[in-house]
């Protein structure tokens, strides 16, 4: 599923644009907790957080997630913008509560890490 | 010698320090990039590093993470001065946590932190005395 086709199913805006909105995503994940983002997701993920700080996207750049959703319309801070752009991490900000954010893209397809394998770089 | 760094340097890490947090992680990374390091090595290491860096951040008055790559391994030794860990078994343990709730509310204090250090490295080894700081060390092999 491409990053343009999952903000147009999430009704998303765009907070930092990816450098290339038909950048494929294989599997997602929904967390609030960031050790178990470290500690469970695979690389090349999607994350969909209801956190919006700076330690997402250290985060998100650690476990070499490709791409951040922030739900429930929580907006992200200045510097958590600056560093997003900073580390090319990209980010939509959609409305929708986490579940039914989750529940949308898992029923247009996009598997969670639990039922993917890794990417070939893993 | 073939476990002779080619390459070694230290880092700074200030207790307290939120907004900087996670920034010796990243120059990490970037480093092993620039050597040559595969990616799935370099994922453990980050994550392995990011954690423990959380950890002098949230703990610890400051500390400091030395890298060391050879040929064949990534060797990483973490020392602070901190509060120190009075039941190290306790502390592995995954869901165990004495985190506040500042820590909590960024995502952190999962009871994670040291389980997933220990589960991203081939040889873990911690050592802390209470009131003093926490030393850790990691070895990743490279192959």
């Amino acid at each position: 599923m491409t990053l343009q086709e999952i903000k147009e199913i999430l009704s998303a805006q765009v907070i930092v644009a990816p450098q290339d909105f038909q950048m494929n995503i294989k599997m997602a994940c929904g967390c609030d907790l960031m050790s178990d983002v470290l500690a469970f997701t695979k690389e090349e993920s999607l994350l969909l957080t209801g956190l919006t700080n700076l330690q997402v996207v250290r985060t998100a750049e650690m476990a070499n997630v490709k791409a951040l959703v922030f739900v429930r319309g929580k907006e992200p801070d200045r510097e958590t913008i600056a560093l997003a752009m900073a580390k090319n991490m990209p980010i939509l900000l959609t409305d929708l509560p986490m579940y039914e954010a989750c529940g949308r893209l898992y029923r247009h397809g996009l598997p969670g890490c639990s039922e993917t394998e890794e990417g070939s770089c893993s | 010698m073939p476990d002779e760094p080619l390459f070694e340097k230290s880092f700074n890490i200030s207790g307290g320090d939120f907004v900087n947090a996670g920034e010796v992680a990243s120059k990490v990374k970037k480093i092993l990039q620039d050597l040559g390091v595969s990616n799935k090595v370099i994922r453990r290491a980050t994550i392995a590093i990011y954690e423990a860096e959380m950890n002098v951040v949230w703990y610890a008055r400051q500390g400091t993470l030395t890298l060391s790559v050879t040929p064949e391994l990534l060797h990483i030794k973490v020392t602070d001065e901190g509060n120190g860990i009075e039941d190290i078994e306790l502390a592995m343990r995954e869901g165990y946590s004495t985190a506040s709730e500042e820590i909590r509310e960024k995502g952190f204090g999962a009871g994670m932190g040291l389980p997933n250090i220990k589960k991203n490295s081939d040889e873990f080894y911690i050592a802390s005395v209470v009131g003093q700081g926490t030393v850790l060390d990691i070895t990743i092999l490279r192959q």
